[in-house]
């Protein structure tokens, strides 16, 4: 079954990014622009994966962790933060919040995908 | 160039697109911040930087994220309460915008960068970041600490790994960790599972089991430290070397001491990210993006719109498509019924695609508060910035082309209009002076107004410069209203020296007359101490003209109803002649002049003098005139065909129409005709009647 991947990021050439990589590598992939469209969204349908930016407008990634990890489908659901390198804090607070993990920016499609797979 | 090159290359434009969005908002976000710290602002304003740094350095740009770095540093510091927001700050902020502008621009062009201008940002913001400019943050420095990792080739580990029990809850599977580390060399695994409660105590969703695991070949440190990078720091996870190698001791120089190191607490595993900056830049767009004044980004709904009119359209003609055949008087209704529909289906279609081309005013009014912050630094003033009605909607060809001589009078205003604040206190006003830009649709068009509440015109000082460059008789007298206008005169400037700021050469006349050729009319009027107020009128659009289609003989024109002013019959007693052969008429206390189409087209009129026919009062450039037509026909809307391209220039002739029934009107050109008049009669027809 193909695996379905949410991703959450307001910049749209990001999104694009993952966009193609993650289908490009047969995966199909949901998107959304910031926090509260992702838990829309993620409240609508399932998902095996959620990728989500950290810095957005409205909801910020780590609230939307928050918030998904309390909808009870979503409490085993890996969550991946894209973060920046000198955030160490951010990884702990996405940590804290219920992520999996994260991937550092800038990531290349090939890390991306390595990083995915180590979750699904 | 591979497909995934390309496709990388087309999501770069996207980022382009986007960068240049960004910063417009971080622009204005840095405008209206002030002195205070606005929290939901400053995090809009780095949001943006932050996601111009994240892209470029995806896309492997790495000069603009290294760049941006150093700005997101300093605006993340402000969001957190740690660094104060001064005016000077927001000013060094400002021209990092620049400077990411021209940056974004440079890259995607292919050109080199103005390395100059960014080291001297650098060091600005370095400086206010209270650090050394040499040190301002590469990440390059970061590639030392790759290297114990590197050396670390050994020939086998020991993990012992201790999660916590909740580890699960996050989704950090040992069984997935347990696949990657098989990757890397020999992996031998046992589980301890003294913690694993009795069975009705057990809770399926916690993890109770550690593991002790061998790892044997040739595995690096931080691949192992990469696979547990993601488990709680409470786990316990201990790395010990197993290898007899005497490299061994010496290459872990984080923790010689003690070999278990909690794998989420040290930095270095961020190092193997950082590679791709160094490596190979995304191939940059094959295609230069096409000239942006050349298309119009248009909202789908109007597209849709569109499209749904073009439906209706179909099946109204298929309706009359019926009739072809012949018809017989039974039809007349519905060919009747149709025919309407088709006038309706038409004259909505033609207003959605004019819809196409008009854009909101806010795309020339988002200039102002950077050109008004900027300025008012530069001249010492105080003076804030309201935009009114900035979704009003216009032509793109009258707005690009209105954007310059907005500037212009945003310039003037600035400089010889507001006070400086000294000024405005002695003048019992705030010392913050008010500059207002507003738009607003009256009629068929759409009216700007440049207010400000400076000093107003002084008129004697006009009047008596226009007197000395002999531009009004000795002894005219003029209106208020008539002498602040003089300064759209060509050759007329007040300013006591000239600034470089406003009074470069190109004068209020230059903007009158930008303003004429798209149509339009300009005015100021201004009363002392007050300030003043410039109120511009403008055609929605510049192909469609709403016109009064008029009758000479047996020739139809246009003239455009905004040029007119009423339409009068005149008593014989109020027409004289001039030099026995210009006809004047007046009108309450002004002589205005005939001009006659007659005459100019040379076609045979009902009526040969200005009592038989009737007058059309037209005004153009603050002058009048009386244009002679035998009789009014209807108003109509009138798509605009140029002479030029079709036939050549001819004076007097704006362009020209085609109307219902097939027949060429031209239009006529209002204010080529009153200068023509005016000419003729001596130019006495500026004063009032005595």
């Amino acid at each position: 079954m193909v695996k379905r991947i949410l991703a959450v990021d307001d910049s749209a050439s990001m999104r694009q990014m993952v966009l193609f990589t993650l289908q490009g590598a047969g995966y199909a992939v949901l998107q959304a622009c910031d926090g509260v469209e992702a838990l829309e969204v993620a409240r609508n349908s399932s998902v095996d994966l959620v990728l989500t930016d950290v810095h957005m407008p409205g909801m910020d990634g780590i609230a939307l962790v928050r918030e998904l990890r309390t909808l009870p489908n979503y409490r085993f659901v890996p969550m991946l933060i894209l973060t920046t390198e000198s955030s160490q804090e951010k990884k702990m607070d996405g940590k804290n919040a219920g992520a999996t993990g994260w991937i550092v920016k800038p990531f290349n499609p090939p890390q991306l995908l390595a990083t995915v797979a180590r979750v699904i | 160039m591979t497909t995934l090159d390309l496709e990388m290359a087309e999501i770069a434009k996207v980022f382009f697109q986007e960068s240049r969005e960004g910063l417009d908002a971080m622009e204005s976000g840095l405008l209206s911040l002030g002195t205070t710290a606005d929290t939901e602002n400053i995090n809009t304003i780095f949001r943006a930087a932050h996601s111009i740094k994240g892209g470029s350095a995806t896309f492997g740009f790495a000069a603009v994220a290294d760049f941006t770095h150093g700005v997101e540093t300093l605006l993340d510091q402000m969001r957190n309460g740690v660094r104060p927001v001064t005016p000077e700050a927001i000013q060094t902020l400002l021209q990092a915008c620049d400077c990411l502008r021209e940056m974004v621009a440079a890259t995607e062009a292919e050109q080199p960068f103005d390395k100059e201008r960014i080291a001297a940002l650098n060091a600005d913001i370095a400086h206010i970041l209270g650090e050394q400019p040499n040190q301002a943050p590469t990440p390059g420095a970061h590639g030392a600490a790759a290297d114990p990792g590197a050396a670390n080739e050994l020939c086998g580990w020991r993990i012992v790994f201790e999660p916590v029990v909740d580890l699960l809850r996050v989704r950090n599977e040992p069984t997935r960790m347990f696949a990657e580390l098989s990757c890397l060399g020999h992996f031998n695994a046992r589980a301890d599972v003294s913690r694993l409660p009795p069975l009705d105590e057990l809770d399926p969703e916690s993890c109770y089991l550690s593991w002790t695991i061998d790892i044997a070949g040739e595995v690096s440190r931080a691949k192992l430290d990469e696979v547990f990078d993601w488990v709680d720091s409470r786990c316990r996870v201990e790395i010990t070397p197993t290898g007899s190698s005497p490299i061994a001791a010496g290459t872990a120089p984080g923790a010689p001491a003690a070999p278990a190191i909690a794998a989420a607490s040290n930095d270095p595993k961020s190092a193997p990210a950082d590679a791709p900056r160094g490596s190979a830049l995304v191939s940059a767009p094959a295609q230069k993006a096409a000239g942006e004044s050349g298309s119009i980004r248009v909202a789908t709904e109007k597209v849709d719109d569109i499209i749904n009119l073009v439906g209706e359209l179909l099946i109204t003609q298929s309706m009359l498509s019926g009739f072809a055949d012949g018809i017989d008087t039974n039809d007349l209704d519905r060919l009747r019924q149709g025919l309407s529909q088709l006038a309706r289906n038409t004259r909505e279609l033609q207003e959605s695609v004019m819809q196409i081309r008009m854009l909101p005013i806010s795309f020339a009014f988002n200039r102002f508060p950077r050109i008004v912050h900027d300025l008012s630094r530069k001249l010492g003033k105080k003076v804030e910035l309201k935009l009114l009605g900035e979704g009003t909607e216009l032509d793109k060809t009258v707005l690009e082309k209105i954007s310059d001589p907005l500037v212009h009078l945003v310039r003037n205003a600035l400089d010889h209009g507001l006070e400086t604040p000294d000024r405005r206190r002695a003048a019992g006003k705030h010392e913050t002076g008010t500059l207002e830009l507003a738009a607003f649709h009256e009629g068929g068009n759409i009216i700007i107004e440049v207010r400000d509440d400076g000093g107003g015109l002084n008129k004697p000082k006009i009047l008596q410069k226009a007197r000395e460059r002999a531009l009004v008789a000795p002894d005219q007298d003029l209106s208020d209203e008539q002498i602040d206008n003089l300064i759209f005169m060509p050759g007329f400037s007040t300013a006591e020296q000239v600034s470089d700021v406003s009074g470069r050469g190109v004068g209020m006349d230059v903007v009158r007359r930008n303003i004429h050729d798209l149509g339009g009319h300009v005015q100021i009027s201004s009363k002392e101490g007050l300030g003043s107020t410039i109120r511009i009128r403008l055609p929605l659009t510049l192909a469609i003209l709403d016109g009064q289609l008029v009758r000479v003989g047996k020739e139809i024109y246009v003239i455009s109803l905004l040029a007119i002013v009423e339409t009068i019959q005149v008593a014989r007693e109020r027409v004289n002649t001039l030099a026995g052969r210009t006809e004047v008429f007046r009108l309450r206390d002004e002589y205005l002049p005939v001009v006659k189409l007659c005459d100019q087209f040379g076609v045979e009129p009902d009526s040969r003098s200005a009592t038989d026919g009737l007058l059309v009062v037209v005004e153009a450039d603050g002058k009048r005139a009386g244009v002679l037509v035998d009789d009014l026909l209807a108003q109509q809307q009138v798509v605009i065909k140029s002479l030029e391209s079709n036939f050549k220039p001819v004076s007097g002739i704006a362009g020209a129409t085609i109307l219902g029934d097939g027949t060429v009107a031209l239009i006529i050109d209002v204010p080529d005709f009153i200068r023509a008049a005016v000419k003729r009669s001596g130019g006495a027809f500026t004063a009032h009647a005595a």
